[in-house]
């Protein structure tokens, strides 16, 4: 079975991407700023008898939460490049998915580290009450959250070789970025306004579609992006 | 061991390959010299499975897992150590856990670098990246090895080191292409020799002793 | 030489066709009630938009073929269903807001169906700046045509989206489950702009499929350099 292979050299390249980004840390440690810029400036600039804290929440989170996958996107090709080691990739006698797959789980952990740090800093900088749907609002982010970086993986498999790569790839994941950005921000919003789990059951629905649809999609096209 | 039949390729209007046909046995060396834009880089990325030729076939026996490859860089990620990049390249070679400490360590030793072997790559001399590179290429223990411009770069001992290894290999059994512009540093090396042109390889026989300035005459003239 | 000329032939009774369906739409066809004379930009607002769409999942179904056959016509295709899809794009998201304005108030809402125009263009556009970013011609075409069919999968997306939100904007009268609910004359008014928004759509192809096919001929002989 070539299952187990594929799990397994993605496994290993995803490693060596975090080990790799653990080693510098500069890239983690200036999006983990940015949230707390973000939520200390928001605090400060915003009126809280004009909006209230549940109304704004949404937005800021999902604003930090694009930029670090943005910064995760752009370098994780990039790493390839300086080392000029997608050519040995390319030699080894893995299966080109195992790459794609590889780079995946390195974005999202990545990301899913700044969702962690910033969960909970919006929760007590905004006092805005998020254990009691935690549950969902991890399923609401965890799915928004693969349909971007799944997209966004891709993409930068082929910006990295252009000029400009760092402005292309926004640029052509702006458009991918929005639906499920949208249905996320509107889920969010009604789950910290307290409305009921079936609101939103619509939005996680298709967040779920979404998200099968465009790895699948990610994983066929992969190979056509990096084979000559 | 390594074979080439009828191997076309263009890009564009480019011609790279045109109609390329040779075999490597195990234990032979082919250095196949050429000036820039003959299309040798083409051919080794061709046996590598890299590109796919449009017309004709390359085989080598055992696939992309029995391949290493040494072009001029180095392919290893300068902010891990020597010893994570091979722990790298040998998961993704399926190199099995229990032989990993025993090729690496016997790697290191043979290429000098069991000194460095934790320290990062970034950190390392010109001279040292270039001998981890080599150990990086053999980790997984190819049968066959592709060269692509090796000696760039390479001060005369560390060139000489890269021969001595090269001839070692030789002797084990590996098959070997070498494909460079200087006639002086791979001639010596070689069992057999080409010299291509345009993608047509113009000549391709055996040494058969020639030194390395008889080879490099044959090559002005063929080439001229 | 001669597919330009075609095309150009074929844009032009387009062209005429266009304005003959507009003397129709002012002075045949009835002024819809509550919406009154701005209701007319309708015949030019939705079949431009109906081929916006079309033309980018043209985009990506001749990137899927691209991919498998590698013919080079394919990827002309795209790339030229890409420009005239950009063009219709833009053609909807101005004529958009001259209907707007006078019925809602305002010429620019974050309507649904308005915003997910506007990231269709946003589509094409990034379509267009890989493309442009892209100097080898093997690789360009692979590229675009990753980007295409992820755009064309993305196009239901959109669409979805207009039934999930509630909107300012008039729901589909012509495109919708049930027979369409616009009255005889007006119906075959926007059928014929249809027709012609089809004709326009295959004239300016066919011209700029012609034209690149040109370049390309120009490119490879070294008189040209990619842009």
């Amino acid at each position: 079975m070539r299952s187990p292979n594929l799990l397994r050299h993605a496994w290993a390249v995803a490693s060596k991407d975090l080990l790799v980004e653990f080693r510098s840390r500069t890239a983690i440690l200036s999006v983990a700023v940015f949230v707390v810029l973000v939520l200390v400036v928001f605090q400060f600039g915003h009126d809280p008898t004009a909006v209230s804290n549940v109304d704004l929440a949404p937005s800021i989170l999902w604003v930090t939460f694009t930029f670090a996958a943005i910064l995760a996107l752009n370098r994780a090709f990039q790493l390839e490049l300086e080392n000029q080691a997608l050519e040995g990739l390319l030699l080894a006698p893995i299966e080109r998915s195992s790459i794609y797959l590889g780079k995946l789980i390195a974005n999202l952990v990545f990301v899913a580290t700044i969702e962690l740090i910033g969960v909970p800093l919006l929760a007590l900088f905004f006092n805005v009450p998020v254990l009691p749907y935690l549950a969902p609002l991890i399923a609401v982010i965890a799915l928004a959250t693969v349909g971007f970086v799944a997209v966004g993986t891709l993409f930068s498999a082929m910006t990295v070789r252009t000029r400009f790569a760092e402005l292309l790839l926004p640029v052509l994941l702006l458009p991918f970025m929005i639906p499920p950005l949208s249905w996320a921000v509107l889920a969010t919003g009604r789950l910290l306004a307290g409305r009921p789990l079936s609101e939103i059951a619509g939005w996680l629905n298709m967040l779920a579609v979404y998200d099968i649809v465009f790895v699948t999609l990610a994983l066929l096209l992969f190979p056509a992006t990096v084979n000559e | 061991m390594l074979l080439a039949e009828g191997l076309r390729h263009s890009f564009g209007a480019v011609r790279a390959l045109d109609d390329v046909s040779f075999s490597v046995q195990p234990g032979q060396t082919l250095a196949v010299f050429g000036p820039n834009g003959a299309g040798k880089t083409t051919l080794l990325k061709v046996l590598a499975g890299l590109i796919q030729p449009q017309r004709g076939r390359a085989q080598v026996d055992g696939g992309r897992r029995a391949i290493g490859w040494i072009g001029h860089q180095p392919q290893l990620y300068g902010q891990l150590t020597i010893w994570e990049n091979l722990r790298f390249w040998a998961s993704v070679y399926d190199v099995p856990e229990s032989e990993f400490p025993v090729r690496k360590d016997s790697l290191l030793v043979r290429l000098g670098l069991q000194d460095h072997e934790h320290r990062r790559v970034s950190e390392l001399s010109r001279g040292l990246v270039q001998r981890a590179a080599i150990a990086r290429a053999l980790i997984h223990d190819p049968r066959v090895l592709l060269l692509d411009e090796p000696f760039t770069g390479l001060d005369r001992m560390a060139a000489a080191e890269l021969r001595e290894l090269l001839s070692e290999d030789a002797a084990e059994g590996r098959a070997s292409v070498l494909v460079t512009h200087n006639v002086d540093e791979g001639a010596e090396l070689a069992t057999h020799i080409a010299f291509m042109r345009v993608g047509r390889f113009v000549h391709f026989a055996p040494r058969a002793g020639r030194g390395p300035e008889q080879v490099g005459e044959d090559y002005r003239n063929a080439i001229a | 030489m001669r597919m330009v000329r075609v095309g150009r032939w074929i844009t032009a009774i387009g062209l005429v066709l266009l304005a003959g369906v507009y003397v129709r739409a002012l002075s045949y066809t009835p002024v819809e009630q509550s919406q009154g004379l701005a209701q007319k930009i309708f015949y030019l607002h939705v079949p431009a938009a109906i081929w916006a769409e079309t033309a980018m999942i043209l985009v990506g179904l001749s990137s899927v073929f691209y991919l498998f056959t590698k013919d080079p016509r394919l990827d002309r295709f795209a790339a030229a269903s890409a420009e005239v899809g950009t063009v219709f794009c833009a053609i909807v998201l101005t004529t958009g807001p001259i209907w707007g304005k006078p019925i809602w108030g305002t010429w620019w809402t974050w309507d649904a169906r308005l915003t997910f125009t506007l990231f269709l263009f946003l589509l094409y556009i990034g379509y267009l700046l890989l493309r442009s970013a892209v100097p080898d011609p093997a690789m360009r075409a692979r590229y675009a045509a990753v980007l295409g069919i992820c755009g064309m999968c993305e196009v239901p997306f959109i669409h979805f989206s207009v039934y999930m939100f509630p909107t300012l904007h008039p729901m589909p009268i012509v495109l919708k489950p049930s027979a369409p609910s616009l009255p005889g004359s007006m119906l075959l008014t926007w059928l014929l702009s249809l027709g012609v928004f089809t004709l326009l759509y295959v004239g300016f192809v066919v011209q700029r499929y012609a034209v690149s096919y040109l370049h390309e001929q120009l490119e490879g002989v070294g008189e040209v350099g990619h842009a």
